[in-house]
């Protein structure tokens, strides 16, 4: 069965529409327990409880590098062999170790990490969490972020859409409420505190108030959620907590492009400004001026090519803004494509491409690594947005990558750090740039000991 | 349940993925869920590894909990061994398919029927071996395999005395340098190297191991089980001290000499002299540890912690090399308890045998001595308490991983040594001393800030703003951010001021 040839025909076939294509599920990507990392940073008063094995903590101590060695707000409640077999209770287990966490950490809440063992012995987390949130008095919460379900960045989705039915319940007489010219307006995704600050800067230009974050950074201070408040997502990763807003809670969802890059945030300030009937305002000029700031990088990149192996689920996003830069995207692989809540984005990614007037690249769900690096092989792209699995083997081989993981932890929303991305972006072809200008010797073509794909 | 933030040894699947990717054309395929696969991510980035790790996931999710794998490992495996033509597919359980109960004995003797490669499963148990224990055991198995294999071909021992190395292999603690100091002081000892053991390997060479006079196994942790049924199935002895400092360095070649005479009587082997030349010429550290400067070092407190192999090594060496005394030696290795008891027996105060960092913490808090040497865990520990570690094994960081040529065993390890106790002790007393003496004097030229007579006024959210940037570039974003306001005609600097300078800056 010759599969490569087959997908090479497919990815070199230009297209005018989206097209959608699944292969095995083989890739590398984090464990969605990762999480943990940036949230328990996020979320100032809470303690995030891992519950599950060695490989989920050598995990952690590993990826989270130095992170881990700052007192961090996480642990792993390290499953056993008795615990496995059933031999001890659960429920006891459990609430020896959230005693000793409110004893030395007091924290306002603790997250359970249900994770794939927890899955496959079915430990009845939800059960066990709510009787012991009553027993010893600290709001206990439990997101199933495992490897078996979700990839990476999709942990946050189940912890933000755990984190929905604790939220407190809109009240439409409320003061604060009555004086807002608009209906409340409730913005979900974990940012840094000054990128989520320079997003409510960019809605209060419209006249546009945000009345609360999901996550907030304290448990105590949740949004209120409920009927009447409109809800939007800043991540495209979330759409499990857009759903939980939505029938749950009953929000009503803005759907929009995602604020990444100033076509994508333009795109969802617009949206909102539509969502509330408001005429924005001087947005076209804003986007205009940021567009100007990124032409030194956009010149230099113009007609490159990006691959992009998929493992964070921005991808649609940050493919969306480097073809509106003028590079040409060869695939878009990603983890997990909700098409409804990526609904927007895609549309956006449509235009851009006929707008651009380039083909409509590959989107290709649940991707198989190996099939991609014989793709790569054949196509030579420029540059390869791919996890650290494959970024020195690549290298060795000439081609030029970008750590994706970078993405996540970099600050990539709103207008003012579009330049942010195309710093990541562009950092590996200066570098190159650099090396081959002083070492001709040395350059690419000739540096000792490059590998030969074989 | 054990609560726990930091672990020292890993999980069993990392040990069989270790000894696995070593081999040359050997392939691991994890059963396992989406993220496992964290292996690969480690190797290619402190390894700086060159080629693919040949190690793939047969992924575990919500499809194979309902039904079961069914044809899906068998598949991979033959996909696998087809892609990548490997002598070798090494079919790894982890965690997750330990309590599946999935009989993947099967699925590998269906697939060893399908595939052009040899098929095997790790015999190892998760919930009962680390890391160490289960690279040991995979090694011997993957050996086993293929001496069984090969149970017609016979070699003749070689002309010359030569040996086979045992345990070397990838994200070993400075395992390269180490083995290429091995090397050169088997050359010097007129003893050729037959095999290095896995790493490197091909499997066809497997029974080649027969042709060696003898072994070494440098590493307590990795290649006993090996060297001791190549002993019960060839007769071949083996040396198994660790080389660290002159000391057991010097006993390691006498052992060796030992084992030469007895195979060879009539050579009447001795390397006394060779080892007395090395000691002075190669090595420094005998000379280092009678300078003057060393006298400062003389019963000093020092812990030390760390794997057994190591953590001994480096105890005696610095008791018995050095006169530094050892206040607390500690192994994580829980199963090997007795020989570390016996190594430093006599040599420290205490002996800790644990698995829980913040017992060591607690004893290194209390202790409060001069120096530490550890593991990257311990260097955070001392990073918190303000005491200087040297990192003498793993779990270690990617700066464990030098360019330049830092073996740990041998002539050229005992000056390694040296140097790193001699710079985390005097790295010790520097600190000490900027305490007495107030620290660097610079330090209020550098933070000063330029801008205090600007005129410039900071509103509220401004300054929370400010409060957000972390510390270490805070007055350079704080700077920037007055002149860009001073350059805008601006008298107070809100929040929006900020972003706004971070945005024309960001050109």
């Amino acid at each position: 069965m010759n599969q490569n040839t087959k997908v090479k025909e497919q990815s070199q076939t230009p297209t005018n529409t989206l097209n959608f294509d699944c292969e095995t599920g083989n890739y590398h990507t984090f464990c969605p327990i990762s999480c943990v990392s940036w949230l328990y940073q996020k979320i100032e008063d809470s303690f995030f409880l891992v519950i599950g094995t060695k490989t989920c903590g050598y995990f952690l101590q590993n990826a989270l590098g130095v992170m881990i060695f700052a007192e961090p707000r996480y642990a792993i409640a390290e499953l056993e062999e008795a615990d496995i077999s059933a031999q001890v209770s659960d429920y006891l287990e459990l609430k020896r170790l959230c005693l000793q966490i409110k004893h030395d950490r007091n924290p306002s809440v603790i997250v359970w990490i249900g994770t794939c063992t927890t899955e496959i012995i079915k430990i009845d987390l939800e059960g066990i969490a709510q009787r012991l949130e009553a027993e010893i008095q600290v709001p206990t919460i439990v997101a199933r972020a495992n490897g078996l379900d979700y990839a990476f960045t999709q942990g946050e989705d189940t912890v933000l859409a755990a984190l929905v039915h604790r939220c407190p319940e809109y009240n439409k007489n409320d003061s604060e409420t009555t004086q807002l010219k608009h209906p409340p307006l409730v913005l979900f995704g974990s940012l840094p505190s000054s990128v989520a600050g320079q997003l409510e800067l960019e809605l209060k230009k419209q006249g546009i108030k945000v009345s609360g974050w999901l996550p907030s950074n304290r448990y105590s201070k949740l949004p209120h959620v409920g009927e009447g408040v409109f809800v939007a997502g800043v991540n495209p990763f979330l759409s499990r907590t857009a759903a939980a807003l939505m029938r749950r809670r009953k929000c009503t969802l803005i759907g929009a492009p995602f604020p990444i890059g100033p076509d994508g945030t333009r795109a969802w300030v617009q949206n909102i400004c539509d969502a509330f009937g408001i005429e924005s305002k001087g947005l076209d000029l804003r986007e205009e001026k940021i567009w100007e700031k990124l032409e030194p990088h956009c010149k230099n990149l113009r007609g490159k090519s990006v691959f992009l192996i998929g493992d964070n689920l921005l991808e649609i996003s940050l493919a969306r803004f480097l073809i509106k830069c003028g590079i040409i995207v060869y695939e878009i692989g990603i983890p997990y494509l909700d098409q409804r809540f990526q609904a927007a984005e895609l549309a956006l990614l449509e235009t851009t491409c006929h707008e651009i007037n380039v083909p409509i690249p590959k989107i290709v769900e649940k991707p198989d690594n190996y099939n991609q690096v014989q793709r790569i092989r054949e196509l030579r792209p420029d540059l390869v947005i791919t996890g650290i699995a494959h970024a020195n083997p690549l290298e060795a081989r000439g081609i030029s990558t970008k750590w994706s993981v970078e993405f996540t932890f970099a600050q990539i929303h709103g207008f003012g750090n579009a330049n942010d991305i195309l710093e990541l972006v562009t950092r590996p072809l200066r570098r190159n740039n650099t090396l081959d200008q002083f070492n001709n010797n040395y350059s690419t073509e000739s540096w000792s000991n490059q590998k030969n794909w074989s | 349940m054990k609560l726990a933030y930091w672990i020292y040894a890993g999980p069993a699947h990392i040990g069989t993925l270790r000894v696995a990717s070593s081999f040359k054309n050997v392939h691991a395929i994890m059963h396992a869920p989406l993220g496992d696969d964290y292996f690969n991510v480690i190797r290619s980035m402190l390894e700086r590894e060159r080629d693919f790790t040949p190690v793939t996931t047969s992924v575990v999710d919500r499809h194979v909990l309902a039904r079961g794998s069914q044809e899906k490992v068998v598949e991979n495996i033959t996909r696998k061994s087809n892609e990548e033509n490997a002598d070798l597919v090494v079919v790894t359980p982890t965690c997750t398919s330990s309590i599946l109960q999935e009989d993947l004995a099967l699925f590998v003797e269906r697939a060893q029927i399908e595939s052009n490669s040899d098929v095997i499963l790790a015999d190892v148990n998760h919930y009962r071996v680390n890391e160490f224990q289960a690279a040991d055991r995979t090694l011997e198995q993957i050996i086993r395999f293929y001496i069984n294999k090969s149970k017609k071909l016979s070699f003749e021992k070689t002309s010359k005395p030569s040996v086979n190395i045992i345990g070397i292999f990838t994200l070993g603690f400075h395992h390269h340098h180490d083995c290429r100091e091995i090397k050169r002081l088997l050359e010097g000892l007129g003893i050729e190297i037959n095999l290095i053991i896995p790493e490197g390997l091909s499997t066809t060479k497997i029974p080649e191991l027969e042709k060696a006079w003898f072994n070494i196994v440098p590493y307590r942790e990795v290649g006993l089980i090996t060297a001791n049924y190549l002993e019960k199935e060839w007769n071949i002895p083996y040396v198994s001290i660790s080389p660290i400092g002159t000391i057991d360095t010097g006993i390691f070649i006498h052992e060796i000499s030992i084992i030469l005479n007895k195979i060879d009587p009539e050579n009447n082997i001795n390397f006394t002299e060779y080892a007395q030349q090395q000691a002075y010429s190669t090595s420094q550290a005998g000379w280092f540890s009678r300078s003057i400067d060393c006298q400062n070092l003389t019963g000093k407190k020092a812990v030390v912690f760390g794997d057994a192999t190591h953590a001994a090594g480096i105890t005696r060496v610095l008791t018995r090399e050095i006169g530094v005394n050892v206040v607390c030696a500690g192994t994580y290795c829980t199963h090997d308890a007795n020989w570390f008891g016996e190594q430093v027996q006599g040599l420290t105060n205490q002996i800790l045998v644990t698995d829980d960092h913040t017992q060591i913490g607690d004893i290194i808090a209390r202790l409060e001595p001069t120096a530490i040497f550890g593991t990257q865990i311990e260097r955070h520990i001392g990073k918190r308490l303000e005491i200087p570690c040297g990192v003498i094994s793993a779990p270690v960081h990617i700066q464990n991983f030098p360019l330049g040529y830092k073996p740990f065993l041998g002539y050229e390890g005992t000056n390694q040594i040296a140097d790193l106790v001699y710079n985390s002790f005097t790295l010790g007393m520097e600190d000490h001393l900027l305490e007495i003496f107030g620290g660097h004097d610079t330090k209020e030229v550098i933070t000063k800030s330029l801008s205090n007579e600007t005129g410039l006024e900071w509103s509220t959210d401004g300054l929370n703003e400010l409060k957000r940037v972390p510390g270490f570039v805070r007055g350079k974003v704080k700077r920037n951010t007055e002149r860009y306001a001073r350059n805008e005609g601006l008298n107070t600097i809100t929040a929006e001021v900020i972003f706004a300078a971070k945005e024309a800056l960001s050109q």
